[in-house]
């Protein structure tokens, strides 16, 4: 971060209005896009989306899906997402959505209004504590009480959003603070004096890091969101490739480092990959990079890598030590500390852990059975990204086909795939692609679908349609909440309780049905009907040591013995 | 972190300097609640500094439990300082009002306790006694036992304060 002294730019001297003042703040941070539903008290603001252009306004059927699609719009560009909505409900229903990107760390700004300063806490008409609620699912929020407040409070929401580890900043908006008036000042750069993040790592922490790497016999790279923010990927693929070590990813961090690489191992973690699953159990060293150990990961935390020496690079110091202690901390950004690390790590080579791997991939294959009718839900993928490849920013529902989607896709390049992680919100995917075509128009943006999810969200088609935007659902149609199912098969002995979603198919063949959809320019939706009794393998069950994960598809193991217990979550 | 690991532990004092603006307490206080933290007291005031405000918490863990804390409450744009406050290094005190019982029988026998502690009368009626008393919280427990047999009304206690010995202070800077 600059420590470039206060220098006060007056952007202009006389008093405009506080509409004006937010309109101007946005234009400042380079705002193309603002998702967003009105209400009354926008008014004076939304008039001057009537009036000027630069700033475009994409009117959602639904608030959760404005945050979703500021959430798409950030992770795809690597901005700041914003979001507009009126007091009361509209604020309200932006709660998923602020709760979702404070769980990935997405940078958002979402601007709710607010009663007048003086009806606050009288339960004014359309009323709601939006801060209040909002308080420990937000990286930072501001109730604006003056308008004078204004242009500082705007800098430091987006300068927040975007920096250290990225999140949602709120700024509640009162009525009478729109209309105010107010003179347009604000210094280059904020300067907050409890927010500091430190993003160059401790020189001697690095030097330690690099003399595991020399000591290590067989070292993992474990790769999360972090390093996607972080933009760290060439020197990811560098220090791999220099020290020879294998890489596997979270779900956030897919894309990070390309899956076709000899070093990828996939991602790790319940439904990752055996062979990542097994190499972390064997390593001796465990670098994290930008990755949080969360529970879909470790497993059962005390039997994870319980062999390696553990690394953790992070920016947020609350995550290191959180669910996994580290033995060389790093606190710093994963660009900056990989970029000095390279400088001290020398070429290596590791021929038996390779082999080992090697011989782990080859034991332990991602396995499906194929056939044509009904189409299997992992052909479907594999053959969307035969077909769709490196021209695709895909983004995932949350459910069966989101980890389908995880381990067949054959991601190339960093913000490719787009995913809600940490709070699995169902509904994400749709919102999240049309935001990422806005952000990304030269590529294009496919929702691989559930249809539970899809169901959640699907009034916004009228948005795509009325904008143009050329989003494709590629929806896994399997008629039920898959996810769920795959648990009551597993758990509850096929007991299938409130999961079912009858609606009558229509089939087509597959493969030229994808073809259609990639050249058919404008939204466009592939219902793929799918096995409903394929299953997500690997999987750990919850609670378990990644060690005792379940392998394949095999059902009366599974219901037999240990997994016969419901565990926990 | 289980809750028997969140919540049981030695009790530990840490100094928050925040920004002395509208809102920021209920921050701190949400971040307890969301993350199952204990908070066995909380004393809050404006420091000499009038934008900065002192919160000193008093909380229960073990050494993890209390690095998380320290560092989630860091975290928190609106704080900018946390310090651990241990017991040996820093001078701790609460002033806590107790209301007892005091027939005029037993009166002279409260007074000579309130004389030994250095404890003040502050509020008198026929049948009670307000006392006011400062110290660390062994003397506030010790006072309040041999208050017991006659009968202690209610009290309430500040929360404590804590500043460190010698010239070493808090400063306003985030390291
Ligand atoms: C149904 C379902 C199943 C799932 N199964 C799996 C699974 O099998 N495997 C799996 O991996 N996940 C799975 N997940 C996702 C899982 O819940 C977590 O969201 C995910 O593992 C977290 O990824 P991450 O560790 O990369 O952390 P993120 O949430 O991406 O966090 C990023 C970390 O990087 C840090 N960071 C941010 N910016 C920087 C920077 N500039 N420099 C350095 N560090 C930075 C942050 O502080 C944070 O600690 C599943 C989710 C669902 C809904
Ligand atoms: C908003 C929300 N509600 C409920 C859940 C619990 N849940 C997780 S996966 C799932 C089923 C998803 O069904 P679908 O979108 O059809 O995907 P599939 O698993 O069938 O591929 C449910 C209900 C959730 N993650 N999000
Ligand atoms: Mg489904």
């Amino acid at each position: 971060m600059s420590t470039r002294a206060k220098r006060p730019i007056p952007i202009k001297s006389s008093k405009i209005s506080g509409a004006e003042i937010i309109y101007r703040s946005l234009e400042r941070e380079g705002v193309k896009y603002i998702f967003g539903h009105p209400g009354a008290i926008l008014l004076t603001l939304l008039d001057l989306f009537l009036k000027r252009s630069q700033i475009r306004h994409i009117l959602t059927r639904h608030e959760q899906c404005a945050a979703h699609m500021a959430e798409g719009y950030a992770r795809a560009s690597g901005t700041v997402g914003v979001c507009l909505v009126t007091s009361g409900p509209g604020a309200t229903n932006l709660i998923t959505g602020i709760t979702d990107a404070y769980m990935d760390s997405i940078p958002i700004v979402c601007l709710t209004g607010q009663v007048s300063t003086a009806m606050v806490g009288n339960d004014a008409f359309q009323e709601a504590d939006i801060v209040g609620m909002t308080r420990t699912v937000t990286k930072h929020s501001y109730l604006v009480k003056k308008t004078d407040d204004l242009p500082r409070v705007l800098q430091e929401a987006f300068y927040i959003a975007r920096t250290g580890r990225p999140g949602p900043v709120l700024v509640d908006l009162p009525k009478d603070v729109i209309l105010g008036e107010a003179a347009f000042e604000v210094p280059e750069e904020p300067d907050i004096r409890g927010y500091k993040p430190t993003t160059r790592g401790h020189p001697r922490q690095i030097e330690r890091v690099a003399a595991a790497i020399a000591e290590a016999k067989q070292p993992i790279l474990y790769v999360g969101g972090g390093a996607i923010h972080a933009e760290a990927h060439a020197e990811l693929l560098k220090l791999a490739e220099t020290a020879d070590i294998p890489v596997t990813f979270t779900l956030l961090g897919a894309g990070s480092f390309p899956s076709a690489h000899e070093l990828s191992l996939g991602m790790l973690g319940m439904h990752g990959t055996a062979y990542a699953n097994y190499a972390v159990c064997e390593c001796d060293l465990l670098l994290a990079v930008g990755a949080r150990f969360d529970d879909r990961v470790t497993g059962k935390v005390s039997e994870f890598a319980t062999r390696a020496k553990v690394v953790h690079i992070d920016i947020d110091p609350t995550a290191i030590g959180k669910n996994k202690q580290a033995d060389i901390p790093v606190v710093g950004d994963a660009r900056l500390v990989l970029h000095e690390l390279n400088k001290l790590v020398k070429a290596q080579k590791r021929p038996l852990w390779r082999k080992r791997v090697e011989k782990l991939k080859a034991d332990f294959p991602l396995l499906f059975d194929s056939q044509s009718s009904p189409i299997k839900p992992q052909e479907a993928i594999l053959t969307l990204s035969q077909e769709a490849g490196d021209r695709a920013i895909i983004t995932t529902e949350v459910g069966q086909h989101q980890m389908w989607a995880a381990q067949y896709y054959n991601f190339t390049f960093p913000r490719q795939f787009i995913s809600s992680g940490g709070l699995g919100t169902m509904g994400f995917g749709f919102p999240a692609a049309i935001g990422a075509a806005l952000a990304r128009p030269e590529k294009l943006a496919i929702d691989i679908a559930g249809d539970g999810s899809f169901q959640m969200v699907m009034q916004e088609l009228a948005t795509a349609m009325q904008y143009g935007v050329p989003v494709k659902v590629f929806l896994l149609n399997n008629y039920s909440l898959g996810m769920v199912r795959q648990w009551q098969d597993l758990f509850m002995d096929r007991r299938f309780s409130e999961v079912g979603l009858e609606v009558s198919p229509d089939y087509v063949e597959l493969r030229p049905a994808i073809r259609k959809m990639i050249e058919t320019p404008g939204p466009f939706i592939l219902d793929v009907v799918v096995d409903p009794d394929e299953l997500v393998f690997p999987m750990v069950p919850a609670g378990a040591a990644t060690k005792d994960m379940i392998v394949r598809d095999d059902r009366k193991r599974a219901l037999s013995g240990k997994l016969s217990a419901l565990p926990d979550n | 972190m289980s809750p028997e690991e969140k919540n049981g532990g030695p009790s530990h004092t840490i100094a928050v300097l925040v920004e002395n603006k509208f809102g920021v307490l209920a921050k701190v206080a949400s971040l307890f609640s969301a993350r199952g933290y204990n908070i066995d007291s909380l004393s809050v005031g404006v420091t000499q500094d009038p934008t900065v405000s002192r919160i000193t918490l008093v909380t229960r863990g073990d050494e993890r439990v209390l690095e998380q804390i320290r560092k989630q409450l860091s975290k928190l744009i609106d704080t900018i300082k946390v310090m651990d406050m241990v017991k040996e290094e820093t001078v701790q005190r609460e002033m806590m009002l107790v209301k007892v019982s005091a027939p005029r029988r037993e009166r002279a026998e409260i007074l000579q306790i309130v004389e030994v502690f250095r404890a003040r009368i502050v509020d008198l009626s026929a049948e009670t006694l307000t006392i006011e008393i400062t110290g660390d919280d062994g003397k506030i427990a010790a006072f309040l036992e041999l208050l017991a047999p006659f009968g202690v009304k209610e009290i309430a206690r500040t929360g404590k304060a804590a500043l460190s010995r010698g010239p070493r202070t808090l400063k306003s800077v985030k390291s």
